[in-house]
């Protein structure tokens, strides 16, 4: 070794390579790492393509008629989907109703206020809650919030009603938007709050002129992530808000309702699989498909918001 | 000397004094006890939650918890038990863990330190960010397409198709972006100069990865992936759509390999079945049902929580 570097001209570029096994085996596990990330592709290619086939044979062969009756009634060959659109979305707005002065209060407690020691104590409790699967939820909010909030803030509403429904999700959208929205916060450099201290403003002002506002991108976005989260929340509709098989269009939040989510689930629950009138089957995918949509475009903006705030700071 | 610094003290604070303002600040005041009440109101809810689902439940749990643990399905709220859908859970729990988690570390590896700033991982990047953020019930209209019509022959020819493999291969897939997205994090906080000591002495990629990437980011990556599994476990939409039986079952109870291609069901699916129940006995099956449910997934979550905070205060 040390006689060619004094050569000089032998010692070649491959010398530096390293051995040639050791170069293979790097290559193999190299490819190896790149198919598991390629993996996530094949993934979103195979959910788009199981939607859209089944879908494209609902589009074409649906009655157009039966896409704006009186109810959601697949199993009777009624695909009313006004009726579960505006379910989805008066379940999705009560629910953020719910989340973000909770959330967003935590967010800001725990990010402004809260001493370490405080934040550490208190953090569990939006952990904990995070950890709480969605049919809990839905029970506790058919057992619970139907009957002790719900039916005494209006005494006619149904045991099973979309309000309920919605604090339910209301509650399990929370830990989320409140997570996203601390982040966002902390975010905030210091020195803008120091700047504003100094300028001799107080707490409250700093954190509501000064971090808030320098933080809105990420609260926007943690807005977005509940939404689309609310939207696909399935298990809490399909328990607290009745409505299994279909439902009548209605606005009142105080009675039976069916969102997208929870049509799907009801159409697959039972005996076997789906079953029904024509295009009941093909229309749980249509719904999916529409469900994909959105939120996927809700995904796609707040990862646009989220990018700023990164882009900031 | 004393009465000099007790002089000090007194001017200083009384330079305090002025400079903070004499009056209240009302204003600070009500916005934190605001702040503080909306946590308050969180904390409300979940210990209303968690006491309601113990006392519920308390009936069953305290009376008859062996045979509620061993016993099957059953139309009779008295002897139905939950042996089936702990079953099913422990196999999903399996499937996530052989399926879900090397996949998941492997592909984050790949993004956090195998991939240049190229298109390809850009693209790979955002697909992995939006499929995070795909409701679960889409996913089990994936399992349904997939495992449990075009693979049928394979997840379980005699029962349809629905079987807790289509179940568990589902759930593996439903994780497997929170794994990536959550081990990648991981390895982007490992300092970069222990990279360079290793490419330093003439190590290459994978050795480097290997002995200090990998054991450095170890409890990130196992706190993300226990969080995963706890959520795979609690999920119950996707399983509705694979097809989990919600009515009687008679098989679904052995732990053998062949029994894997039998019709399932789960612990969430037990629960949504029984609490559509309008007898009035099954109200406390279910809140018992939770209760199993809540402390196997709490337990996760706490490992996972422990796991974390012994981690940040390594650092």
């Amino acid at each position: 070794m040390a006689q060619r570097s004094v050569d000089g001209s032998s010692f070649t570029l491959a010398d530096l390579r390293g051995e040639r096994r050791r170069m293979r085996k790097e290559a193999v596990i190299k490819t190896v790492f790149l198919g598991t990330a390629a993996l996530s592709i094949v993934i979103s290619a195979l959910i788009v393509f199981s939607l859209a086939r089944e879908t494209f044979t609902f589009v074409t062969q649906v009655d157009a008629s039966s896409l704006w009756s009186e109810g959601w009634f697949p199993r009777r060959g009624l695909y009313d989907i006004k009726t579960i659109f505006v379910g989805s979305v008066l379940v999705t707005l009560i629910g953020m109703l719910v989340a973000i002065p909770l959330g967003m209060g935590a967010a800001v407690y725990l990010s402004e206020y809260a001493k370490p020691k405080v934040r550490r104590a208190l953090k569990p409790i939006l952990e904990i809650l995070a950890g709480i699967p969605s049919v809990v939820l839905g029970v506790f909010a058919l057992a619970w919030i139907s009957p002790q909030i719900v039916q005494r803030m209006n005494s006619n509403s149904a045991l099973f009603n979309l309000m309920a429904a919605g604090i339910g999700v209301g509650i399990l959208v929370t830990p989320l938007v409140a997570s996203i929205a601390e982040d966002a916060m902390k975010a905030v450099p210091k020195a803008l709050r120091e700047a504003s201290y100094g300028m001799g403003a107080r707490k409250v002002t700093t954190c509501v002129k000064v971090v808030i506002p320098a933080a809105v991108s990420g609260l926007v976005a943690a807005f977005i992530i509940g939404v689309s989260r609310a939207i696909g929340e399935t298990m809490v509709v399909a328990i607290a808000a009745g409505a299994s098989g279909g439902s009548l269009f209605s606005m009142n939040v105080f009675e039976r309702g069916q969102t997208m989510t929870a049509a799907m689930a009801s159409m697959a629950s039972g005996t076997d699989a789906v079953k029904g009138a024509g295009l009941t089957f093909q229309s749980l995918f249509f719904v999916g498909m529409l469900l994909f949509v959105m939120t996927l475009l809700l995904n796609l903006v707040a990862d646009r918001f989220v990018r700023r705030v990164r882009q900031k700071y | 000397m004393g009465t000099s610094s007790k002089a000090l003290t007194n001017s200083s604070e009384f330079v305090r004094d002025r400079l903070r303002g004499r009056r209240f600040d009302t204003t600070g005041f009500l916005f934190r006890v605001l702040l503080l009440g909306t946590l308050f109101i969180t904390l409300l809810l979940l210990t209303t939650l968690i006491f309601d689902v113990v006392s519920g439940g308390w009936s069953v749990l305290s009376t008859r918890l062996g045979s509620f643990l061993t016993g099957k399905l059953s139309i009779s709220a008295t002897t139905a038990g939950i042996s089936q859908g702990l079953r099913g859970t422990f196999f999903i729990g399996l499937f996530v863990v052989l399926i879900a988690f090397p996949l998941g570390v492997g592909a984050a590896i790949y993004l956090e330190e195998y991939a240049s700033r190229s298109r390809l991982s850009r693209i790979i990047d955002v697909n992995i960010r939006n499929l995070a953020g795909v409701p679960s019930v889409v996913y089990g209209l994936l399992g349904f397409a997939i495992f449990v019509k075009a693979l049928r022959f394979i997840t379980g020819p005699q029962s349809n198709g629905a079987t807790v493999i289509s179940a568990g291969l589902t759930l593996a897939i439903l994780v497997l972006p929170i794994v990536i997205i959550t081990s990648a994090e991981a390895l982007r906080a490992v300092p970069d100069s222990l990279r360079e000591a290793g490419f330093g002495v003439g190590a290459t990629r994978w050795e480097v990865v290997r002995s200090h990437v990998l054991p450095y980011a170890g409890p990130g990556i196992l706190t993300g992936t226990v969080l995963s599994l706890a959520r795979a476990l609690g999920e119950a939409a996707p399983l509705i759509l694979v097809g989990a039986t919600t009515g009687f079952l008679s098989e679904g109870a052995g732990y053998s390999l062949s029994s894997l291609q039998e019709r399932f069901t789960a612990m969430p699916i037990v629960i949504y079945t029984w609490a559509g129940r309008p007898q009035e006995g099954f109200r406390s099956a279910t809140s018992a049902a939770i209760v199993v449910l809540l402390v196997v997934v709490l337990l996760a979550n706490t490992v996972a929580i422990l796991l974390r905070n012994k981690y940040e205060k390594r650092r």
